[in-house]
């Protein structure tokens, strides 16, 4: 039995080498490298006296970045990836939180991390990659590891305006990367194009599988994202066979015509998630690509990464949603009414997940935890937990599992989960903003915002570029003389959805 | 040229477009913004971008682009 998330490391380097594990435009590192450098990392983590803590990998995106996470946890730590695409305001939020002792950083990433607020210790790749690795300390950590011992922290969108670092360990890795590797049938011969950034869950796809078989993993430069035809040629130059997209990567592509001038040639798995794949463009992949393999995802942060799949076997009319089909082996999906009970056939539930898959909680946030992470209501025998997603879902005629809509002001933009609230928290928080309404349009996929106050839409475009990821802005911004507000007094949502937004206007 | 402006200036306020050579290159444009802008662009002008011209070239100033657009309504 498998206790630690390196053992697919340690073993893999045995067998190959010499093979490119991890590669960029820049850089790639074969696994014999990987695996050098992460007990090298390891061992100078340790002679430091760092166990057991949090490890800031601020790195730019490469496979740099991917061995000092493994670095992290050979000695014992676990990772916590930033990326200098992240605001400033939010990566300090993020380092309150950790209150970490260690940053490891890279020549792009060192000037920013000198002018934090910090008085740990900073460390550079390059540096500490040279340490001679004691293998008598990488096996003595590895011994008193627990498979429940935490890997890494990812932070999520919070309602609240304070994002969640979401704790997750070895035992559940391993069981979503077993169960996610069977489904998706990866082999030593799989090829990934990473498009996800590393600050994710959504990079666990190729990072581990890519471990356990030997693969390769080609991290996908984000610009060719904007240039669908680059795109595809990037594709067929390193022979990609597998991807693991957002719908609006995918999308991409297929909207403006570009299956029709050049083809991905290699691709043998498909599979995409985070968002709902208008079927539209979904035909026009399958149309393109008649023998591919096309997979749905479904799962939220909280239970490491996807709870649940459906291989897609049937066509599908305009009208209609994929399902998210069913749970991975080890998993189970309990749909909960409002009063905790089982829906009847055919009607709506809480989606909440079962099983070894479900993470830790939030870093350092035992009430947001406790408010999610809950005993299992239908067992009142013995201690169970389970998470509730905020997810609604329902089965189909077919008994497939289909996501409905959220329950909060959550929403999926670009693949990226988001919470309104946390948009708004910011706004209020630019000086000059006296009240702010940020809603989803459906119709163009725009956040919009909506604000009073006396700042021009030129500064505060400006001042949310500071302080949010760049995929939280809002696409449209639109000054009111004043908040529409309901008889309660609270911020008017549905008058402003449904007569101040963007293509009500008649444009 | 002015609906050209107008339609990036709503994307990004903070953005003097008339200036800036580099959008491109300095990432103030991402991937959400060039499925707006074609979009939008297709609404506005009636055009429609065919992906061979969805280069960086072509996104890297208001100028380029509206020469793109020109150069699409000539044609048809």
């Amino acid at each position: 039995m498998q206790y630690n998330i390196l053992e697919y490391l340690d073993d893999t380097v045995r067998r190959v080498p010499e093979k490119v594990a991890y590669s960029n435009e820049k850089s790639s590192v074969t696994f014999q490298q990987t695996h050098d450098r992460g007990r090298a990392i390891g061992t100078f983590l340790s002679n430091k006296g760092i166990y057991k803590e949090p490890v800031v990998v601020f790195m730019s995106r490469g496979p740099e970045a991917i061995t000092a996470f493994y670095g992290a946890v050979y000695g014992g730590n676990y990772y916590v990836p930033l990326d200098e695409e992240m605001p400033r305001f939010r990566i300090e939020l993020i380092m309150e939180k950790l209150d970490p002792r260690v940053i490891i950083c890279d020549d792009s990433t060192k000037g920013i991390v000198d002018t934090f607020d910090y008085s740990g210790s900073v460390y550079l790749y390059n540096d500490i990659i040279k340490t001679p690795v004691n293998e008598d300390m990488i096996l003595e950590i590895r011994k008193r590891a627990i498979d429940t011992d935490p890997i890494y922290v990812v932070f999520t969108s919070g309602s609240t305006g304070i994002p969640k670092g979401v704790v997750a360990c070895h035992r559940s890795v391993i069981d979503y990367i077993e169960t996610l590797s069977d489904v998706l049938e990866f082999s030593e011969k799989t090829v990934f194009g990473n498009q996800t950034p590393l600050y994710f869950d959504a990079c666990l796809k190729e990072l581990y599988p890519t471990l356990k078989f030997g693969a390769t993993t080609y991290l996908i430069p984000k610009n060719l994202f904007m240039f669908p035809i680059k795109l595809v040629e990037y594709l067929n130059d390193k022979k990609i066979n597998t991807i693991c997209w957002v719908v609006s990567a995918l999308t991409m592509i297929s909207a403006f015509g570009v299956l029709d001038k050049v083809v991905p040639q290699y691709l043998e798995t498909i599979a995409f998630g985070s968002e709902v794949f208008p079927i539209k463009q979904f035909n026009l992949w399958r149309n393109a690509l008649p023998d591919t393999k096309f997979i749905n995802l479904y799962g939220p942060t909280e239970a490491t990464g996807m709870s649940c799949y459906y291989k897609i076997d049937r066509d599908f009319k305009e009208d209609e949603a994929i399902p998210i089909g069913a749970p991975f082996k080890n998993t189970e999906i309990i749909l909960l009414d409002d009063k905790n009970r089982i829906p009847d056939k055919g009607d709506m539930g809480e989606i909440c997940i079962r099983g070894t898959s479900l993470t830790l909680g939030y870093y350092k946030d035992f009430d947001r935890t406790n408010e999610v992470f809950v005993q299992n209501p239908l067992n009142s025998a013995y201690p169970e937990l389970i998470y509730r997603t905020g997810d609604l879902g329902k089965y189909n005629e077919r008994g497939e599992l289909v996501f409905v809509s959220r329950r909060d002001q959550q929403i999926k933009h670009m693949g990226h989960r988001i919470e309104l609230g946390e948009i708004e928290f910011n706004v209020n928080m630019v000086e000059g903003v006296k009240a702010a309404c940020c809603i989803y349009n459906k119709d163009n996929s725009k956040i919009e915002l909506f604000y009073v106050g006396d700042i021009s839409t030129r500064d505060l475009s400006a001042a949310l570029k500071k302080r949010l990821p760049r995929y939280m802005v809002p696409n449209y911004i639109k000054a009111l003389d004043e908040m529409p507000l309901t008889a309660n007094k609270k911020i008017d949502r549905l008058y402003i959805k449904q007569n101040l937004s963007r293509n009500k206007r008649g444009k | 040229m002015e609906e050209l402006l107008e339609i990036l200036e709503e994307l990004h306020p903070d953005i003097d477009f008339e200036e800036c050579d580099t959008l491109i290159d300095e990432n103030i444009l991402d991937s959400f913004d060039i499925i707006a802008l074609i979009s939008e662009i297709n609404l506005e002008f009636g055009i429609s971008i065919p992906p061979d011209e969805i280069v960086p070239e072509n996104f890297n100033s208001a100028q380029a682009l509206y020469q793109l657009i020109e150069r699409l309504s000539d044609e048809d």
